[in-house]
Order: C-alpha cells, then structure tokens, then sequence
C-alpha cells in the first residue's frame, strides 16, 4: 500500500502563519504531549536529564533572520501529495490516507528502516530509537474524528494550543474552505515546491511593514501667527485658542 | 491495482475524567483542563471557557506533565546534617519539621519579631503569606516585586492608578496602534499572544521598542532597537514632538487629570512645589471664565493649563499642564537632541509622534453608550483613541525605571487613551486612587513582642511621614525598604535581604524564612557573594544567619543552604487562591478570581506551602488562625482558610458565590459550600460589568458606586491622573531642609535629584559609575518563552528545547573582537566576569548584548546530570551584576536599585567583551552541590507508552 | 549522511558477495571455470556467506529485525523492498546449484540456474544502488553514476575474491587477471567521474529556498529547535571535513584502484604460489578500499533537509 492514492478526498493540511508566529513553542510541546499519549505513543526521550537531551517531536520551531527581521517557523510534515517518503517504504506501513490525504506510518508494521526519513527533504520525520520505529505528524488523526472531544476542539493539538492564533487547521483541497481562502488572501506558499513532492501546508509569509498615515505639521494647518514664536509659546498659543 | 489501508481508530478514549484547575508554569494563571487516565496525567490543554486564556495555552503549560512528574522534586521534609552547601540532609516527619520551625520562631515572636525574615518569591499568595506575616509582628516580608517590576507598579499606581501587566490591558479588540516597550517573551504570556494575534490580524500597527528583536517584538510592524536604559529620553521626545506639533487631548486632560492644579510657585518656602488647595484641601485650578481660583471638583470653572496665576494668599501658582510643557519641549527632549543616545533617528521619532497623533486624533472610536462621568454628567458617548501601550521588565529593572515609566503614562493621557476604548483598560480592582489609600507599616513604633502589625508590610508613602523608621531615622526593615535607600519601595526589596542580613546591615536577624525564590542562583544580583552572605561565618564558627527555613517543590540551588526544607506540592496537586485581595485575574470586563484545587494526589510526604503556614500560624497561636478556645480556626487547612477567613465582614479571599445561599458577589457572608461552585465553573469565578462601566472607570461615577458596593474600591471619588506627583515633590522638600523627618545628610542630594513630581531621564546609575571605554556595551537578560525562571531546566521537555544559552551579539560587535558563533568570550563588568559562548545575530542593539535568563545551571541541583549543558555550557549574567552600587562620594554604596522604588537595576549592567580560548566549560564553573537526599533521574523516558492502543 | 557501519558492511560485504557469485556462475554457464565439483561448492559458500552476512547486518540496521519480512511486500514503489525480494530470489537458483553440486550433479540445469544465480546478483546489487540513486533529497546520490559503481564495485571486489579463490585452486588464469583489472580500471574511471561531478556541483539548494524566506533578504539561522541534534541532525547531518574526505579519497586511489591494479598485474606475471599472495594482498586491500570508499559514499552525502539548520 505503498503506492500513492491517485486522488484524496480531502486535503486535510495547516496553515502557519509567519506573520504572527511569535516562537513560542506551544503548538511543538501541546503535539509531544498529546501524541506521546496518543497515536504515536510513545515519543520517547533519550538522556532527558543529562548532557545530551533528545527525543522524537513531530514539530520543531526555528527561528531565523531573513533580511533584517526575526522569523519563528515552525516545521512539521507537510502531508504532500506526491511524497518519496510513502513510495521508498518497504513495508507499506508509510501510507497516504485516501479519505483525507494525511501521511501516517503505522506503527505496528513499521520495520525501523529510516529509509522513509532519508527520503524527506523536509526533516520531517522522526526515528523513535526506543520504539524503534518512524514517527511523524499525524495532524492528530485520533483528535480530528474523536467522538470523545467536543467537535470544536476536533483539530491537530498544535491548532488547539496556539496563543496567537498562528496555526489554521482544514481541507486546502477545498478552495472554499477558510484556510484556502487565507492562503489565496495572503499569498501563502508551500515551502521548496521546487523539489516537486506537492506539499499540501501553506506557510503565510510575514506581512510588509505597515506605512500609516501622519498627523499634518501644525504650520500646515491654519496657524494664526503668535507673538511668541519658540515651540512654547505657540503651544500655548493653541491651547488658549482651543480652550476659549 | 487496490489499495488497503491498516484499521485505524480514529476516535480512541482519551482520557477518565477531565479536571479543570488553574495553570502555574508561570505567573499567567491560565485555565486548564488537566485530562486524567489511570490516575496519571494524559493530557493538559486551555480552558475554553477561561477568561486568562481562552482555550489556548502556551509551551510551558503544554508540557506541564514533565513538570508535575520530574524528578527534582522534593520527596519529604529534610532537616540539613552536613554544612550549607553540602546538600548532606535527614529524612524527618511533617511534625519534627513543624516542630522544629516552631522552636525556632516562637522564641523570635516573643522576644523580637524582627529577627524574622520572611520573604516570598514567585508566590502567588500574597494576602495569605503577608497576613502571616503580619501576625509575626515582624518589618520583613515581602515578595520578589523588588527585583520583578516595582517600577511598573509603583510608576503606574502613582500616576493614574493602574499598571500595566495584569493590572490592565490594551483593548485588544479596538486598538490599532499598540506600543511595547522593554516586553521580553513572557509578561504577560498567553494574553499578550492572542492580544498580538488578533491585531495583527486585524492590521493594527504594532511598535516595539526593545533592544531585541524576539518573540513579541520579532512579529512587531516596526521595531524600534533602542540603546537600553534611554527608552526615558525616546518617549520623552515622543512628548516633546506631542507638544509641538499640538496633539494632546485638551479634554481629556481637563476631566481627568491635575493638568490644571496650580502649583505653588515660592522657591524656598517649606510648602513650593505642593499644590495649592483651598477650603476642604481641595486643590485649585484658575478659572479663565470667573478670572478666579476655584476648587479642582468645581464642574462650572473653565480653567485654564498655562499662565502664572495669583493664588488666594497672593502668592504665585502655575499649572501643571505649563510645568509639563516646559519639561518636555526644551531642546533636552527634541528629537534631534536624543538620537545619538538612544540610537533612533529623529526622523523615526517625528514620524512615530505624528502616526501616534494621527491615530488618536483623526481615527477616534465613537461607542453609542452614554454614560455618567465622577460629576454626574451624563455622556452620550464614549470617545476613544485607539492606542494602547504596554511596558515591562525594559522600562523597570533600570535605576531610571521609575521615572521612564510615568513618562509612558504620561504619554498615553496626553493621547487620551487610558480607559477609553481602543486605549489602555483598567483590570478590576483597578483603578485605585493615586496614591493607593494603602500605607506601609513596620516602622519602629509598631514592632512589639507578640504583637501583630497593625496593616500590611506593603504599601505607597504620601510623603515622609509615612516611612517606615527606626528610632534614629535609620531603616527599619531589614532590606531597608521604605526608608530613606529607597522611600517608595512598594514591593519591597527582596534582593537586598540575604546581603543586608549578612552584613548585619541594618541589623543582623535569627531566622530566614524564605518561600519559591532561587536566592542561591539566578533570583540574586551577585550570585558568589549571596552564597557567600548564605554560609558566611562569625567569629565562634556560627552561621551569621543561624536559621534558614525555605519551601519549594523541587531541589533547586537554594535548598543545600537552608536548615529546614518544607516541600511544596506541584501545582496539580494543591489549592491556590487566586484572589481579589492579591493578584486577580480580572480582565477589562470582568471582576474574576480563581483557584487551583489538587486534581492528582501527591505521591511523596509533601504539603502545600499555605497549609503549612497556616498550622505553624496556629502552632505560634497567631489570633488570626487561632480561636479563643486554642482550637485552630481553619482546621481544613488551605481550602477551610480560603472559604472562611474573611480580611473585613463580608470580604474573603474569594469574591464568588459568596453568602449563606452562594446568590452573593464580591461581599457577603463566608458559603461553606463556595468551592463546590468554583469547582463546578472551572475554578473560576466572573462577574462582568455592565457595558456603560466598560470604560474611563477612573471617573465613571456608575463604576465608582459600584465598586465601592462591591468592595473593590475604596474611595468614590475619581482617580485623577497625577501628570505632577505632589508625594515626590513632599521627599524633595524634606531633602531640601523642610519638615520634621528629613534624610540624613548623605541622602539628601540624592532625593533632591530624582524625587521630580515631574518625570525626567537620566543616565542608569552603573554607566555613570564604571568606565565606559572598559565596559561600553550594555548586557540585558531576557526569558525565553518556552521557560520560566529556573523551574523549566528540570522539564525533560522544555530544556530539550534549550539545554545551553548563548551571548547574542550584533554581527559588527563580532567582527570586531574576532569571534563567530559558538566561539568562547569573557564577559565582564565591575563587578566579576564570565566565560560563554556567542551567537551571532542582526537584530540587537549593536551596543548590546544579551542572553536567555536563568538557564544556567549549577551542578547537583534539579535532577541534571553533573554534565548537563545548563551547567557546562550555560551561564548566568547575575554573576556580572553587584547588589550595590560602586561607592560613590562619602564612600556610601547604595543598593544597585531604582532611587525611588528600590526596584532592582539588572538592566543597567554594563559590560566588556573579549575573545576567549575556544575550550572548556563557563566559568564561573561552581562546584557540584550535594544532591545524595534525591533519588537519580532517569536515563530515558517513554512518557505515555502505558496508553499505546494495542495493535489490531 | 550518517555513515552507518551495518550499512557500511552489508553493501561492501554483499556486493563483493553478489560480484562473486555473478563471475562463478557467468563462468561456469559458458563452461569457463575449471574446477572441481566441490570446489565450485566452496566459491558458491563463500560468496553466499559474504551475502548473508551483508543482509544480517544490513537486518541489524533495522528499528524491528523481526519484521523483516514485511518488507517483501512494496516491490512495486520501493526499491529497498526490490532489493530484498531479489536477494531473497537469488538464494533460490544459487541454493539449488549448491545442492547438485553436492550432488556431483552438473547438466543444463545447473547452466540454467547458474545463469539464474547470475542475473540476481546483477538485479539485487541494481537495486542496492537504485536504493541510494533514487533518492533526490541526496544530490550527491541523485547522479546516473551511483547505481553503476554499485554494480562495478560489487563487480571488481568480487572479481578479485574470485581470483583469489582461483589462485588458491591453482586454477587461476590469464583472463581472471584481465577480468579483475577490466573491472578495477573500469569502476576507477566511473568513481572519477562521480567524484568529479560531485565536486562541480555544489549544492544548488539554500536555506532561502527551502524556508521561502528569500524574498525578505539573506536567510540566517538564529535558534535551532532544540539546543541538542535530534535524530534528523544526526541522521543526515553528518559532515566530513574536505581536507579529512581529499586524505580518504587518495586511500580509496590507492588500496581500491592503485595497488589492486598493480597486484593484479604482478599476479598475471608470476607463478601460481606468488600470485595466490598477490591476489589475496589486492583482495585485501581492496576491501580497505572500498569500505573507505562506501563510508566516504555516506559521509559525504548531504541532505536537502539539512538547509533548515545550517546554510549553505
């Protein structure tokens, strides 16, 4: 099952926004939380108190200065559409889901070959060295149909955490759904489309700096001269005019 | 060819029962939803329905579960058996520990409670501990606000009555242009997130002003990388350009403010500079209808903001409004003039002022809701200018940080925008009068053995007469607070305490009661010399502090020096009383408080902190938790103290469902069944205010009376912004030789300088001290979001994320001494050096230099490895800073502290960079603390595999 | 790329494995190995024992050895699966020479299963190479070349095994020399060819591209994720210096190419005993070689995923 669907039903993805994203780290420690509980229990961590700490997390966040400005970005799978990481495995537990698009890996028939990761141009794959198996973002698969949770919270754990609102969660196949629309709105971008895999998450990149209006100069509005001319004076001036 | 696809359950049991309490991985307070499975932590996710959070939650709180379960953790109460330092500790019972402190503080409380040192750090209890402390009878408590952000509060409450952090808001749904100074990643967190999200997303302007650019202000529209410790001269010419190109709100400063006051203008009388009052103490203003003085409460005078007036006693007065405008628009504060100092362009400046002006003026919100102003006008509308401004940790921990901040009030009254919308809002209980009707106590006359003081240790001078002195004019608390050091010192100076106490300056005491405050590590200015001053010797081999009593939950730096270890509870597993009476988590709208409640047991011989005080509070027979039988009042503990104790008939630390019935708010009668209804609610209780009570709640007389009703204000009168502080201009008189209490001769100049009723800048005091050529670049700290304080490097999650800091150093600054990234430098100031690591970066003040705070580590403390990178690799800059100043004439070394407040100086280290030899570890490289008590941390972790779905 | 030792091991091991076991059987079918039954036996074994031991080791590798199996499924997609069914393949016509060998047994069915034998070894060795060839997150493995050396390593290592064991029969002949120096001079030229693109074709991907944050300026790293490497960093973050990779690629010239070459050519001019040593030298040589050369293989492979951390 290894072999790619030729169609999804839904192209179920994030969206991130760079313009608010302030790196903050929530949405990677509310996704190692929920899925080392979860579906891809356990994220397991080596040397977590000592001098080389480390561990599977399906999310990372960068933090970059491009041009002048500081970027927190951050990278999980991107869920592509013609992704290697599927097709290299031998097993078929690397799979596309076709009723929604997401790349799983299942865990009981994973063999721990790496190949998969190896594959990813995006990093985006995480060996499980205790488990011995891949890991990878699942966008919470046992949270978005999970009939134990209320249906607004029914979105990835990062979407669900995420103080500024950063992280959109839904069907970029859908061009009338809300993150399509944000992405059409803001000019969002798949990252390295050059590299042809078809990555489904759409980054919206920062915003251009803001140029606002400015208050006219006061010799430009109608200024009776003053007696006074220092900055005081005409101060002053002005107020007993706007007070009388 | 047909595809298969593995079963897969897409709705699998998350968890048993779903626990809603209160967060506490920093001070945010955030609802949370603590999922429970087997009676382990699943899952911990924000609270929807909470008012702090909104659903959402932070990286901290996300890994909440490393934090409940690590192993640093303190197991049982620990009696030390080897020297300080050593970590060598006993095993004892909750009742020899509970013995062993009584025996050691009851003989104080008999004799001289001021022998007693009670301090509190990131505790948010405060009603609770100072009431304890209270009943002591002792001067010296108070928790860490003197080296957090006195400045803000003080700065803030002096001047209109409120602050920024959790004392108000921006209106983050009507702003549109929002201002942050000096705001590192985390105060506040979570509604600093979503209030940033929701303007950008709206497009509002949003202008940081921060020598780095991180986190908040990464995201800012424009970033402003100002030179730290100028901010005082930016938004001084901010105001200056207000006045010139005359764009202030003339209305708004007629209504609410002392704009219009007279002032008495009579060098060398005792009363200049005091406001002239007449009948009733009513200040005056000068009434250009009636060409008369009139009272300042007078609705029918027009009064005018300029010209030297004759006062009713024939001398002369001025208005405040012509007083400010002088400050401000001399060549001091004119663009051109301070863009060398603080690095930004005049034209950057001038075209800030002028987006300020346009925004305030030409963009002005208009709300259909009529309501009554203090004078029982009715309003048709509430007119709001859309700016709002928000400050923290850059404005206050530099010795000008008082000052700096009243200029940024100062800045958003000239705009109009406290209070109204789109502007800065008040978060109930706030706005208190200016000053707050709250006097300090624990001056010298109060002090008696077995007696309680008569009020809180904490509290806002009027003027002298409310220091807080020993019997020679001298201080009387131990960290000198509230005495001549630092007059207005409204949180007090916890820095200062271990030091003082050591130095027996002002005087030596027999116990150290400390509470959640890393005083060993990264919570001290000066880190050698505290331990120092923690195992210092006399001349019999003594400690000369003999008794150190300190709680925490976890075995952080500060443990393997106390005598006595109490071990607090985590978070998950206590009560808390988030309460009006302390730090609420009101919003705009909203009068709330919370509570935390245990949602897991403990499974070590632990006690929440509260409880504890509460019994030892009994054990000393303190009235206040002791019935006239003997009998203890709050046998229940924590939670009986939280429904029962009440601070005046009717008010208690929880304002909801109060009453027999639980139908009352705010005031009524204690409800035995008062925590059933907060558990019911999520742990949180909310009250909204009526729309016409949204905004200008400062001279709202519908919110006025209300609040007295509700017992959350004091006065009916209005809060008047005070542009001209008269309590400053009272210390600068009796500096000046008026009055009956007046500083010593040594401090005389010194509170003449800096005790301006009018805000103005000045040079951080260590800048003006040290050498510059030595030392030229400034060194700033700032926390990193995913962490807080030093609780985070035990969290086997967030220290994955940083494990090791770095010195970020601007790009030009590394050309220069030859280094690039990860390349070893020494760091050094005045007072020690430092040996780290830097990191190379664009956006930083190119004079300054920073790093990520309280990431090192020392060795043998919170369950790391001895070869952790927190202590190899990380580093402290507090080893850089002194608690006190270089002597200055006379000899005399201040504290390293705001003039006015005492607020601790961090900010205005200044240090040199040079290469350093690429090998080895940090240094100061201390060596490893004891840590033989803790049981060894584990070597993996497979948090969750229990849940793992078996296969199909 | 992270140069693995199991991995390491199984390519080396069983492509010299697979190289043998193809100049045997290709031999034997056209009825050029002269030697006797049994010792056709013992070539058959030591070549598949070096296979076997490759395939364990490369097994080793693996998070679950135990599910091994699965991986026979996705011969479809996957040429890792590929490869593990043509090994798997190839035990089949090569066991079944072994038994009539055994057996004394030799007719056209031992033609037909020798030439069987043969072609899996070809296949399995492709798909060893397709495995790292197809890969396009690896520039240095993206390259039309990388699936031949494969084939002409696996070729030229066993051609010296095999003229080793032929030596050591006394059975050896002028073509064995021939046949080992052919695929030594050939696999030199290729690697050459493969080093010299490599060298020219410096990565082309930046961390501009592959965060998109271009547009706004140069792209500089500030804070990695994580303070420590996580998997990904250490998986595909592994760096030899240039200096450190130049000092190894002269050791592969030398002991893969160099001195097998010379040996190879001292062994056709010698007598049977001399040349024996002086295959078994070049075998042994050769084998420093062409680990150096697969570990170099790895560690100078650079992984695209690695632009989010480090520029170029």
């Amino acid at each position: 099952m290894t072999t790619l669907p030729e169609k999804t039903e839904k192209k179920l993805g994030l969206v991130i926004d760079l313009d608010i994203c302030v790196g903050c780290h929530a949405c990677a420690t509310s996704c190692k939380e929920w899925n080392t509980g979860g579906y891809s229990a356990p994220l397991s961590d080596h040397d977590p108190y000592g001098a080389d700490p480390s561990g599977a997390w399906l999310n990372r966040i960068h933090s970059y200065e491009a041009g002048g400005r500081t970027v927190h970005f951050p990278r999980s799978c991107l869920h592509c559409e013609e992704p290697d990481c599927v097709t290299v495995c031998p097993t078929g537990a690397s799979y596309k889901r076709e009723e929604d698009g997401i790349v799983l890996v299942n865990p009981d028939t994973c063999i721990g070959c790496k190949l998969c990761s190896w594959a990813c141009p995006y990093g985006a794959r995480e060996y499980d060295y205790d488990d011995g198996v891949m890991k990878k973002c699942t966008l919470c698969v046992d949270r978005i149909y999970n009939d134990h949770i209320p249906e607004e919270d029914r979105v990835p754990a990062c979407v669900r955490a995420c103080p500024t609102g950063a992280r959109a969660f839904g069907d970029l196949g859908d061009p009338e759904s809300a993150v399509s629309k944000s992405v059409a709105e803001r000019d969002g971008y798949g990252l390295f489309e050059e590299f042809g895999y078809k990555p489904v998450n759409r980054y919206l990149p920062p915003r251009e700096p803001l140029n606002l209006p400015v208050a006219e100069e006061p010799e430009a509005a109608e200024t009776p001269p003053t007696t006074d001319t220092t900055q005081l004076g005409k101060l002053f001036a002005w107020i007993d005019r706007s007070l009388s | 060819m047909p595809r298969s696809q593995p079963a897969l359950d897409t709705s699998p049991k998350v968890s048993d029962e779903i626990k809603k309490t209160t967060c506490y991985m920093c001070a945010c307070r955030c609802g949370i939803d603590v999922h429970l499975r087997d009676g382990k932590v699943r899952y911990i996710e924000g609270n929807r329905d909470h008012p702090v959070n909104k659903g959402v939650l932070c990286g901290k709180g996300s890994a909440g579960i490393m934090q409940h379960y690590s192993p640093a953790r303190l197991h049982a109460p620990l009696k030390r058996v080897g020297p300080r330092g050593s970590g060598e500790f006993e095993e004892i019972s909750w009742e020899e520990a509970l013995q062993l402190a009584t025996s050691w503080l009851e003989p104080i409380r008999k004799s001289n409670p001021k022998k007693l040192a009670f301090f509190t750090g990131r505790d948010q209890s405060q009603s609770l501990t100072g009431l304890w402390a209270m009943q002591f009878g002792t001067p010296n408590f108070a928790a860490h606000g003197g080296f957090c952000s006195v400045n803000m509060a003080a700065g803030g409450l002096y001047t209109f009555g409120g602050a920024f952090w959790e004392f108000g808001d921006p209106d983050w749904d009507l702003t549109k242009y929002f201002m942050i100074f000096g705001v590192a990643e985390d105060h506040a967190s979570n509604p600093i997130k979503i209030g940033i999200g929701k303007l950008k997303s709206r497009g509002a302007k949003v202008v940081s002003v921060n020598p780095i650019r991180t986190g908040y202000n990464a995201v800012a529209d424009e970033w402003v990388g100002i030179r730290p410790g100028t901010d005082g001269l930016f938004v001084g010419a901010l105001i200056h350009e207000l006045f010139r190109t005359q764009s202030v709100d003339l209305d708004y400063l007629l209504r609410y403010t002392n704009a219009a006051w007279l002032v008495i203008d009579a060098p060398g009388a005792e009363d200049h500079g005091l406001f002239a009052r007449g009948e009733d103490s009513e200040q005056l203003v000068y009434c250009t209808a009636s060409k008369a003085v009139a009272g300042c409460k007078n609705t029918d005078a027009k009064p005018a903001l300029t010209g030297v007036r004759t006062l009713p006693d024939g001398r002369s007065g001025r208005p405040v409004f012509e007083l400010l405008a002088e400050r401000f628009l001399t060549d001091t504060y004119a663009p051109e003039a301070v863009a060398e100092q603080t690095g930004i362009s005049a034209d950057q400046i001038k075209r800030i002022a002028a987006e300020l002006a346009h925004v305030a003026f030409k963009e002005e919100i208009v709300i259909d809701q009529p309501w009554t102003d203090w004078a029982g006008r009715r309003q048709e509308k509430m007119i709001g200018r859309p700016i709002s401004m928000h400050a923290m940790r850059g404005i206050s921990a530099h010795s000008n940080g008082f000052h700096t901040c009243r200029m940024i009030h100062i800045l958003q009254i000239l705009l109009g925008s406290i209070d109204c919308p789109g502007g800065f809002r008040y978060k109930p209980p706030y706005p208190k009068q200016t000053p707050p009707n709250l006097l300090p106590h624990g001056a010298a006359g109060e002090i008696k053995p077995e007696m309680p003081l008569g009020g809180p240790h904490l509290g806002f001078p009027h003027g002298p007469e409310h220091l807080l002195l020993d019997d020679n004019g001298g201080p009387n608390r131990l960290d000198k607070g509230f005495s001549w050091d630092a007059p207005m010192s409204a949180h007090g100076l916890m820095h200062m305490v271990i030091n003082n106490a050591a130095a027996k300056d002002p005087y030596g005491i027999d116990v150290l009661f400390l509470y959640m405050a890393n005083m060993a590590w990264n919570s001290s200015m000066n880190v050698p010399g505290t331990i120092e001053a923690l195992t210092a010797t006399d001349e019999n081999g003594d400690y000369v502090i003999p008794k150190i009593i300190y709680s925490d939950a976890y075995y952080s730096e500060t443990v393997p020096f106390a005598d006595l270890i109490l071990p607090d509870t985590t978070y998950l597993e206590r009560y808390d009383c988030i309460s009006l009476l302390d730090r609420p988590i009101s919003e705009p709208e909203l009068v709330a408080d919370a509570i935390r409640h245990p949602v897991v047991k403990p499974d070590r011989d632990v006690r929440g902190f509260q409880e504890v005080l509460i019994d030892l509070g009994h054990r000393l027979k303190f009235p206040a938790f002791t019935n006239d039988d003997g009998s203890p009042k709050f046998p229940g503990g924590y939670p009986d103290y939280m429904v029962n104790h009440q601070r005046k008939p009717g008010i208690g630390p929880l304002a909801g469902w109060r009453g027999t019935d639980g139908t009352a708010t705010c005031t009524g009668e204690p409800n035995p069944n008062q925590l059933d209804h907060y558990l019911e609610n999520g742990s949180w209780f909310g009250l909204h205010l009526d729309p016409e009570h949204a905004y200008f709640r400062h001279a709202n007389r519908g919110y006025l009376d209300w609040g007295i009703q509700k017992g959350i204000r004091a006065s009916a009168d209005p809060t008047v912004f005070q542009l001209y502080s008269e309590p400053l201009q009272k210390f600068r008189l009796a500096a000046e030789g008026f009055g009956d209490r007046q500083p010593p001769d040594s401090h005389r100049d010194r509170i003449k300088s800096y005790f301006d009723p009018l805000p103005f800048w000045y040079p951080p005091f260590e800048e003006t001290m040290v050498d510059e050529a030595r030392f030229p670049l400034h060194a700033l700290s700032q926390r990193p979001m995913h962490m807080y304080h030093s609780w985070g490097s035990q969290n086997a999650w967030l220290r994955q994320i940083t494990a090791a800091n770095r010195l970020y150093v601007h790009h030009s600054v590394g050309a220069t001494i030859g280094v690039e990234d990860d390349d070893w430098v020494w760091l050094s100031s005045h007072q020690g050096r430092v040996k780290c690591q830097v990191r190379l970066m664009d956006g930083v003040n190119p004079d300054t230099v920073w790093t990520w705070n309280a990431i090192g580590k020392r060795r043998g403390a919170w369950g790391l490895d001895e070869d952790a990178p927190e202590s190899k690799e990380g580093f402290l800059l507090n080893h850089l800073i002194s608690e006190l100043l270089p002597a200055g004439g006379g000899g005399y070394r201040y504290s390293n502290s705001d003039p006015i407040t005492g607020q601790a100086a961090w900010f205005d280290l200044r240090v040199g960079i040079e290469k350093a030899d690429n090998t080895g570890t940090t240094a100061p490289y201390f060596e490893s603390l004891g840590d033989a008590s803790q049981a060894p941390s584990p070597e993996r972790l497979a948090y969750g595999k229990q849940w793992k779905e078996p296969a199909e | 790329m992270h140069p693995a030792y199991s991995v390491i091991l199984f390519t080396t091991a069983s492509g010299a494995g697979y190289g043998l076991l193809f100049w045997m059987t290709i031999t034997y079918a056209f009825g050029m190995l002269q030697v006797s039954p049994w010792y056709l036996l013992v070539i058959l074994i030591v070549a598949l024992l070096l296979i076997t031991a490759g395939l364990l080791s490369s097994a080793a590798h693996l998070g679950h050895p135990e599910r091994a199996h699965r991986a026979f499924s996705q011969w479809r997609s996957s040429w890792l699966s590929r490869e593990g069914v043509a090994a798997v393949a190839t035990y089949v016509p090569s066991g079944l020479l072994g038994l009539c060998w055994l057996f004394g047994i030799e007719s056209t069915l031992t033609v037909w299963l020798s030439l069987l034998a043969a072609l899996g070894a070809v296949v399995t060795v492709y798909c060893t190479g397709m495995i790292y060839a197809s890969l396009r997150t690896i520039r240095q493995w993206d390259q039309p070349t990388v699936a031949p050396i494969y084939l002409m390593l696996g070729a030229a290592t066993g051609a010296l095994l095999f003229a080793v064991l032929l030596a050591l029969a006394s059975a050896a002949s002028i073509w064995t020399s021939l046949l080992a120096l052919a695929m030594l001079g050939l696999t030199a030229a290729l690697k050459r060819q493969y080093w010299q693109k490599i060298d020219e074709d410096p990565d082309p991907v930046t961390m501009e591209d592959v965060t998109g944050l271009g547009r706004f300026g140069a792209v500089k790293p500030l804070d990695p994720p994580h303070t420590r490497p996580n998997f990904v960093m250490r998986e595909m973050g592994y760096e030899v210096g240039r200096k450190h990779a130049e000092k190894l690629r002269r050791l592969v010239w030398l002991c893969l190419f160099g001195a097998p070459l010379v040996l190879a050519l001292l062994a056709l001019l010698s007598g049977p005993v001399l040349a024996a040593i002086f295959y078994l030298t070049a075998c042994l040589s050769a084998a420093v070689g062409v680990v150096t050369e697969r570990w170099l293989f790895f560690a100078e492979a650079e992984h695209v995923s690695m632009r989010y951390y480090k520029a170029a």
